[in-house]
This record gives C-alpha cells, structure tokens and sequence, in this order.
C-alpha cells in the first residue's frame, strides 16, 4: 500500500484527484483484453470439443442383420445396435389383438409426437407399430430417463400394467404395451422408439438402416 | 532489515519474521475468533464435516492407488481392493461409509441453520456458499458413484444423465456430450474419475475455505439467534464469546469422539447398512442391457429423485393451481408498479407452461426443473423467513410444527425414493413435494404469523 501511494501521479492515493485517464493506455488495455479474450475462446473450442464422442465411438454402430425365424411364437430377444438393446418381440395372435382395444389408455396411441419420431414404414397399422405385425422391432431405452424396462408381461402378471399385456420400467413405473406405446399418466410420454430397420428376406432384419438409406 | 517484529521466539519466531501471515491466520479463526459460549450440540456438525471432507481425501488418494477407470477393469479393480489389497476393505469401506456420514452430518448442519436462522442477515453469503458446498458435494457423490461400475452405478447415471434430454432443442446432443458416447460407457467412467478426483475436491476445499472465512467474518449464530457482538467489553470482544481455540477446538474433539463411535460402528458392522449405504445391486458388474428390476439413487438423494418421479400429467394442474395461488399471493403482496406487472406475467406464463396441453412443457422436464429446485432453493432461505426473530426458541409455536411437516415430507419423500412406485405411493410423494415446496415459498407469509416470544439481550447460559 505505501508503495503504491508514492508513485508519482498520486494514482494510489485515495485523497489525490481522480486522473484523466490516458487514451492511449486505455485503447491498449481494451486491445489486450480483446486479444485475450479472442485466445480464451479459440482455446475453449478444443477443450468442449474433447468431451464430445470420439471419432472411435462415432464409427462405431454400423447396422446389424438379425434373423428372426429363432425367435419362438410368444418371445422376445435382445440384440446390440449402437451399444442400444434392440428389442424383437414374436407376437402370437393374442398379443396382437391386445393392441387394438386399449387406444384410449394410451398417451400417443398413433404415435403422433416428433420428440422420438416412429418410421412412417411401421404405421401402416399404429396399433402394432412394425413392418410385420408379429414381429416388433424397438429399442429397449425408456423415453423417460433411459432405463432398459422389463418384460414383455401377460396380462394379470405385473400390478402396474393390472389386466394388460406390456413392459414396466423399473426405474419409475413408465408402463407401455407390447407396441411399445406409452401408457397415460406415466413419466415417460413417448412411446418407445423404432429403429430403422428393413427385411433383406423374410426372416432377416436390418437393424440401423432402411430401405430409403439403402 | 525488512523483518517483521515477532512475539514468537524460537523457530517459530525465526518463520513469523519472514512469514507472519501463518500466524495472523491462526490468531484470526482460532486464536482470536471470539464465538458464542451458548453453543449446544448442534453446533457439533460443522466440525464432524471438516472431519469427513478429510476421511474422504486421505482414503481416496488410497483408493486412487489401486483403483482402475476403465470400464472391463474398474469392478475388479474395486473387487482386487475389497479381496487381495493388504487393508483395502477398510481403506474402501472408509470411503463408502464417509460419503453418507457427509450427507448425514450435512443435513443435520443445515437443520441446524433452519432451526436458529443461521442463514438470516449477515450470514446471507455464509449460507450460499453451504448451499453451493451442498451441491458439489451431490455432484461429487454422483461422479464418485459411476466408478465402481456396478449395475446400479450405471444405471445411476444413465438415469440421471438423460435427465439434461429434456431441455428443448439441445438437450440431446448435451447429454451425448457429457456422456462422450451415445451411451454411459467407457468414455464417461474415464471423465467421472477425473471430476472426482480432481476437479470437484479442488472446488470443496476452496468452497468451504470461502465458507469459514465468511462465517469468521461475520460470526457464528447462536441458539438464541442474538447478536454476541451488540455487547462487548472495552476491548470490542463480545461478552457472551469464547475464543474458538482452545474452548472449542477441544470441544469439538470430544464430540468427534462420539463421531467416530458411530462411523466405526457403521464402518466394521454394517458397512453396506442393509443395502442403504452400498446397495445390493452394485455388486452385479453394469450390464448395459438389463435394468436391475428395482433401481433406486442412494438413500441421501431419495428426496430429490421422488419429486422427480411424482412429477406426472396428472400432477401438472396442481402445480399450476398452485403457482397461480402463490402468483396471487405475490402479486397482492407487492406495491403497486412495474414489479406488479412482471409477477403477473410470470405466473401466467408459468401457469400456462404448466396446464394448457398445446403449449405445455414436457411433465418431464418440469419434474426435472422441480427437482433442481428443490435442492436450490435452501438459497433463498435468507429472504424467504421473514421471520421478526431468528432462533425457532423465540418463535410461536406452530412454527415448530411447520418445521417438523417440512422434515417429516422430506424423510417421507426419501423413504419412498428408495422403494418402487405405485399408485399410491406416487401420490403420497405428490402431497409430499407439495408440503416440501409450500414450507419454502409460503414462507414469507407464515414466517411473520402468530405471537412472537420475547428475545433476550444476552444469551441464555448455565455453567456446567
């Protein structure tokens, strides 16, 4: 402090009268703080920039061809695309039927909301959201947080779903039927995505590319 | 020349003349800092803090040793310490059993500033800055909670990191960017380690130097919630202190003994507390295919994650029934002006994103705005009490019972964290969350009702 209120200006004086400031310091201090501003962002976009995916994970999550013939009447497998569980339910005539009777307990029976957009190739029919009514292809992540539900369910076998058929998420109750649409009320309030996907035969699926891509 | 003239002789006299800001700083928070005399055992848990944050850094570092961020190696790893690490079960359970004995002691903490009107003017900044020391800390426990890479610490975080999908717009790629991958994977276990180990401990110990020097600057409240420093003898000490050390520092050391009565007991008996303190499923490596049937955040985050989870459609018009009741109240409650108008606008803008279905915000997104909130808002504690005393012993006493339906709503909203919903209990948790948030924002109101007691000059003492 007593050396800097000796200084010949008086500058850290605070009895001494303000001094005009000196234009041409002050255009170099407004330079300088310019420069190094310019410096900091042009450093922060490679540091933000390192958080995001790699150009490794990027490349990885080509498509996947599964064959669903193995599937038995009734079952459901779990195949990895993306690092995603890729779930294909083999729906027998029941579960299909439980589709059609329940719109009204549903929050986007048609699937119309865009946050999680449906392949308009699977909505010929929106109650069962596939190319092929028996076989439903989805991706196991809750719209809600992410969590992987549990299932598929029978009708009576599971309190939250009570007499439907259907998936439960266990994290916090989200409850969808086996076309992966979102009951109401429920946290989440998409239904379920569907990947795209198309047949190469009969029983082979693509998963991760579609016929528009192809 | 160019010594500073000491008091100390000695080796400490020799470092005082080149360095006498050592022992300026020790005169000024322990010496020399005059605290209250009144002090009763709530008084204890800022301490017991300072105790954990140290418990914490020194097993880390050990931890650090053997531990592996990588996502084939990490649960191993934590397995190799648990099973073939001379000593490495206590050096891990010390650590496991330190981060809830932090939550445990910091609530308490924080019950007590509630109780007293500790945040209440001129300890505004001392109590901001806890609140920010509260959230690094939830920040810390999550980051620390991914790396043992069990099925729950997964699950946790992909939980909690899809959270951030649900801002509009840029949500999506937001979560993809913090993650490093599509998915919690390899890339996040790698950048959680580091914020752990480095980043967020930097930030703690910083925070909560910032926080004792605030307190010091201003003074610690009391039970009594009277200014010591209105009476004060000829030398400006406050007649009703005691200088912090050697009176309280040797206080403290006795209550950490009862302390550390209690971790051990955790520590050697039950570390794992029934699955409360390490649960069950994170002993399963993460699969990132299959959800545990029941995931649950640890016991110390219930609260939060249960008005998460009790945010439904169905919930929205209460909450904006409720928001326009308060908008009311605010709007009645401020002069006449412009200020009228933006709380006016405010509400409906709220109510509206709230209740009309073409234009309201996702349920979602307001169950995690309202979560944020309900572990911010202990901010504003200082301007919401409005209360003409601070101590709850002077206050009427339903303000007692006010205070004890906040507690019971916050340990009703952590019980049911813990277990799966169901109908019923998601609308318990609603009532809930409404009691959480009605104690906060109806607070400048209920705060200045009822008969208040008369407040002592001095501070209520008995010698022991």
């Amino acid at each position: 402090m007593t050396a800097i209120s000796q200084t010949a200006d008086g500058a850290g004086d605070p009895g001494a009268a303000k001094p005009a400031a000196d234009p041409e310091r002050r255009a170099a201090v407004i330079t300088a703080c310019v420069v190094g501003g310019i410096g900091c962002a042009g450093v922060a976009v490679p540091i933000v920039a390192s958080f995001g995916p790699s150009e490794r994970e990027k490349a990885a999550g080509g498509p996947v061809d599964v064959d669903v013939a193995a599937i038995p009447l009734g079952q459901m497998r779990v195949f990895e695309w993306q690092g995603k569980p890729i779930w294909i339910l083999h729906r027998d005539a029941a579960m299909i039927a439980s589709l059609k009777t329940h719109d009204t307990l549903l929050a986007d029976p048609y699937s119309k909301r865009t946050a999680y957009p449906t392949p308009p190739y699977v909505l010929k029919d929106s109650s069962t959201r596939s190319i092929k009514p028996e076989y439903f292809v989805g991706i196991g992540i809750c719209t809600h947080l992410g969590c992987s539900p549990s299932g598929p369910f029978g009708a009576n076998e599971n309190p939250q779903l009570g007499d439907e058929p259907g998936f439960v998420c266990p994290c916090h109750g989200s409850t969808f039927d086996l076309a992966g649409r979102v009951f109401k009320n429920k946290p989440a309030s998409d239904n379920l995505q569907v990947p795209p996907h198309q047949y190469l035969s009969d029983s082979i699926v693509l998963i991760g590319e579609d016929k528009k891509k192809a | 020349m160019g010594l500073h003239p000491t008091q100390y002789k000695g080796l400490l006299g020799w470092i005082d003349a080149r360095m006498p800001s050592l022992m300026i700083a020790f005169r000024t928070h322990m010496l020399e800092y005059y605290a209250p005399k009144n002090f009763n055992v709530w008084y204890f848990f800022g301490s017991f803090a300072l105790m954990v944050l140290v418990i914490q850094l020194v097993s880390g570092i050990l931890l650090a040793m053997h531990y592996k961020p990588d996502s084939n190696l990490a649960f191993w790893s934590v397995e190799f310490i648990m099973r073939e690490v001379n000593g490495g079960w206590f050096i891990r359970y010390m650590h496991s059993t330190g981060a809830s004995f932090f939550f445990i002691v910091v609530y308490l903490h924080m019950f007590r500033g509630l109780l007293y009107g500790s945040y209440r003017k001129p300890r505004e900044l001392v109590w901001i800055v806890g609140c920010v020391i509260f959230l690094s800390l939830m920040a810390e426990s999550f980051f620390g909670y991914l790396l043992p890479w069990g099925q729950m610490s997964f699950w946790g975080a992909q939980v909690i990191i899809n959270l951030f999908d649900s801002i509009p717009l840029i949500g999506r790629d937001l979560s993809v960017w913090i993650r490093g991958d599509y998915v919690v994977g390899d890339a996040t276990l790698n950048r959680f380690f580091s914020f752990h180990i480095v980043l967020v401990p930097l930030a703690l110990i910083g925070l909560v130097v910032a926080h004792i020097f605030a307190l010091h600057d201003v003074g610690s409240n009391n039970p009594d919630g009277i200014e010591i420093k209105d009476h004060t003898d000829a030398n400006g000490r406050p007649l009703d202190s005691i200088p912090f050390h050697p009176y309280y520092t040797v206080h403290d050391l006795y209550g950490l003994g009862f302390f550390f009565t209690a971790y051990s007991a955790v520590l050697f008996f039950a570390p794992e507390l029934g699955g409360v303190f390490l649960e069950g499923n994170n002993f399963i490596p993460a699969d990132p295919f299959q959800t545990p049937t029941h995931i649950a955040p640890l016991w110390y985050f219930t609260p939060y994650y249960s008005i998460l989870r009790a945010t439904t459609s169905e919930f929205m018009i209460w909450l904006g029934l409720g928001t326009l009741f308060l908008g009311v109240l605010t709007y009645l409650r401020v002069r006449p002006g412009p200020w009228r108008l933006v709380v006016a606008v405010f509400t409906f803008v709220v109510f509206v994103l709230m209740t009309v279905p073409q234009v309201r915000l996702d349920p979602k997104l307001w169950g995690v705005i309202l979560m944020a909130l309900s572990t911010t808002v202990f901010a504003l504690l200082p301007w919401l009490d409005q209360s003409p005393v601070k101590s709850m012993r002077y206050r009427p006493g339903w303000h007692k019972a006010v205070l004890g339906v906040f507690v019971t709503a916050f340990v009703v909203l952590g019980y049911l964290g813990i277990n799966p919903p169901t109908p019923g209990r998601t609308l318990v948790a609603q009532v809930c969350a409404a009691l959480y948030f009605g104690f906060f924002f109806l607070m400048p109101w209920w705060s200045r009702m009822g008969t208040f007691k008369p407040v002592p000059a001095r501070v209520t003492f008995a010698a022991h």
